[in-house]
């Protein structure tokens, strides 16, 4: 692992050429990073300058400086009412998980269940193999026998059954990584297993009620796929489904509408990344896989 | 259902084996009780099981049916045994599709978001300050935004005639979604998957000891020669871990879709496309299932391949 299995290209390495060489991969690295800022950068462009531009056109360019665009938002029946609906589906879908994946981390921590880690890791897999996509007929088929077809609770049930079993696995870390004295001096003085939950280790997992919260939220707010098949009328649709519309259906798109839409449905994501990246910091740690 | 958006950095311990006991080793500690417990786990167990496992296993059941979502064969479907699949595996249109999903998990997977993710993470790996947060912000926000709405962003892009890309290459006329569809859905889906690679390459290059890239530099290594002297041996679990999700995750991604809705000619008709539009289009939802099947056979084999190479590498440390 040290120098030794690194073959020496030349014959000995003299001082300059290490320097050149040094130079030379600094130049490279730095002009690498410049065409990856372009590369990612471009695309969001347009999304930057449209919304703010008198006369917005697919090109991304320096807008005319207007807010006038947002009025179009206000003059669309479903914009704004499709919003909503996106908050509906990600607090439902949010409050679902957290709450049951808290329920069954906490049980999986503090019982031991015959099976458990093979339970949990045969849904975990079971959840990353099966996907809406992979079994959107059966799902299109269980919503309608179930009644569900253009039910909002519908989509929100289908959506946790999907992001439950990571849920748990998240939870289950957490809870194994808090100290069990507490609940042990709780039970003593006669708190019932639903007080212990409430009062102590919820308190103590909130980080990690936090972490699955806003993953959930996340995953729901983007989701086209489920919505798209389940949901028939625009009314009930979620913002997902309406930009889609708006772009697809009904000849030349309105691209004030467009693209103040646009700006307005990133916009919460993007302020919770933010917020999550500046609070918790948002990057993976040395922990994730050894 | 799990989307590409922010999956949990914790899935990628599903890849290990069993963690042994947790560190609270006094058992029940809030008298919980084995009925309780259950009782904490239904809810969870209720929903998974019928939205998660029911519809796996059904796909099984409505795959040999020749159940339609509208005419004779939908009030009494039929079990016609394995004739969907023979019909499948002799679709012309099938074996496209396939082919071109692999094309995809390839070229946008394995190559483009792995590979750009980890030359990012290696470019900014002892670097701190504005210039890595630039670059982060960046690919994240390319990540996190909804699907539909970057869907747009691309589809303005790459116009023909007023798109940003033409203008900036002085090429306008060039319809780059009709004429190279496949390409446009490859780069579209590295640009908006590379993030968790980078994230996680990021952490995986920080268990690399800075002073043995040190050494080896000095020794006039090449900056291949350490990549593949120094550091893949290192962080071969997280490249493992990385490809098997990133895989997974672009086999069933139904967001090209939104940009070229399969076309033209379905010469972008990846997997889950194919299956909504015969389907849920076209109503023929036994034929879709048994297509849906076929997708969680090879998803299963996917797992399979990457959990027996992680497990190989265990053996030897």
């Amino acid at each position: 692992m040290t120098t030794d299995t690194a073959p020496v290209p030349t014959t000995e390495p003299t001082r300059p050429t290490v320097a050149v060489r040094h130079l030379l991969a600094q130049i490279g690295r730095y002009t690498f990073l410049c065409a990856i800022l372009g590369f990612f950068a471009l695309p969001l462009l347009w999304l930057a300058t449209a919304p703010f531009d008198d006369t917005p056109t697919v090109t991304a360019s320096l807008p005319r400086f207007t807010l006038d665009n947002f009025r179009a938002l206000l003059d669309n029946p479903y914009a704004l009412s499709s919003l909503l609906n996106s908050v509906y589906l990600a607090a439902g879908t949010a409050a679902l998980v957290v709450t049951f994946a808290a329920l069954a981390a906490y049980a999986l921590s503090r019982v031991r269940v015959p099976g458990r880690d093979a339970l949990l890791y045969g849904l975990l897999l079971l959840s990353s193999i099966v996907t809406g996509t992979a079994t959107m007929v059966p799902l299109f088929e269980l919503a309608f026998r179930l009644n569900l077809i253009d039910s909002r609770l519908g989509v929100i049930l289908i959506l946790s059954g999907g992001l439950l079993p990571a849920a748990i696995f998240i939870l289950k870390d957490f809870m194994d990584s808090t100290p069990t004295s507490y609940e042990e001096s709780a039970r003593v003085f006669g708190a019932s297993p639903l007080q212990i939950m409430r009062h102590i280790v919820v308190p103590l997992v909130r980080p990690g009620l936090a972490t699955v919260g806003v993953w959930a939220v996340a995953n729901v707010w983007g989701n086209f796929l489920v919505p798209f098949l389940l949901l028939r009328g625009p009314d009930k649709a979620p913002a997902a489904v309406i930009m889609y519309t708006l772009y697809t259906e009904g000849g030349q798109a309105d691209l004030r509408l467009l693209s103040t839409f646009s700006l307005l449905y990133s916009l919460p994501v993007a302020l919770m990344f933010v917020f999550v990246s500046s609070r918790y910091g948002f990057r993976f740690h040395g922990g994730i896989k050894r | 259902m799990v989307q590409v958006t922010s999956p949990p950095d914790e899935v990628v311990e599903g890849a290990r084996p069993v963690t042994g006991a947790s560190p609270a080793p006094a058992p029940d500690a809030a008298g919980l009780g084995r009925a309780r417990a259950t009782g904490f786990l239904v809810p969870a167990l209720v929903l998974i099981l019928v939205f998660l496992v029911v519809p796996a296993a059904w796909t099984i059941y409505l795959g040999v049916t020749n159940y339609r979502l509208t005419g004779l064969a939908a009030a009494h479907p039929e079990v016609v045994g394995l004739d969907n699949y023979t019909q499948a595996l002799g679709d012309e249109r099938f074996r496209t599709s396939l082919l071109l999903t692999l094309q995809f998990v390839l070229g946008s997977a394995v190559i483009g978001q792995a590979g750009l993710g980890f030359a990012i993470a290696f470019a900014l790996r002892d670097r701190r300050g504005p210039l890595r947060r630039v670059v982060e912000g960046f690919v994240l926000l390319s990540w996190i935004l909804p699907s539909s709405v970057v869907a747009f962003l691309w589809i303005a892009l790459l116009d023909r005639d007023a798109g940003t890309l033409n203008a900036l290459l002085g090429i306008p006329g060039t319809a780059w979604l009709l004429d190279h569809p496949m390409l446009s859905i490859i780069v579209f889906n590295t640009w908006r998957g590379t993030a968790f690679s980078m994230m996680l390459y990021a952490a995986a290059l920080e268990n690399v000891p800075r002073s043995h890239l040190e050494t080896a530099r000095l020794a006039g290594a090449s900056t291949w020669q350490q990549l593949r002297d120094v550091v893949f041996p290192r962080i071969r679990g997280h490249v493992l871990t990385n490809l098997l999700l990133i895989s997974l995750w672009t086999f069933n991604d139904f967001a090209p879709f939104l940009i070229t809705a399969g076309g033209p000619e379905q010469r972008s008709e990846i997997l889950p496309v194919y299956v909504y539009k015969v389907a849920l289009s076209g109503g023929e939802l036994g034929f879709g299932a048994a297509i849906s099947f076929i997708m969680l056979l090879i998803n299963l084999v996917i797992a399979l391949v990457y959990l027996r190479m992680l497990g190989r590498r265990k053996e030897p440390a």
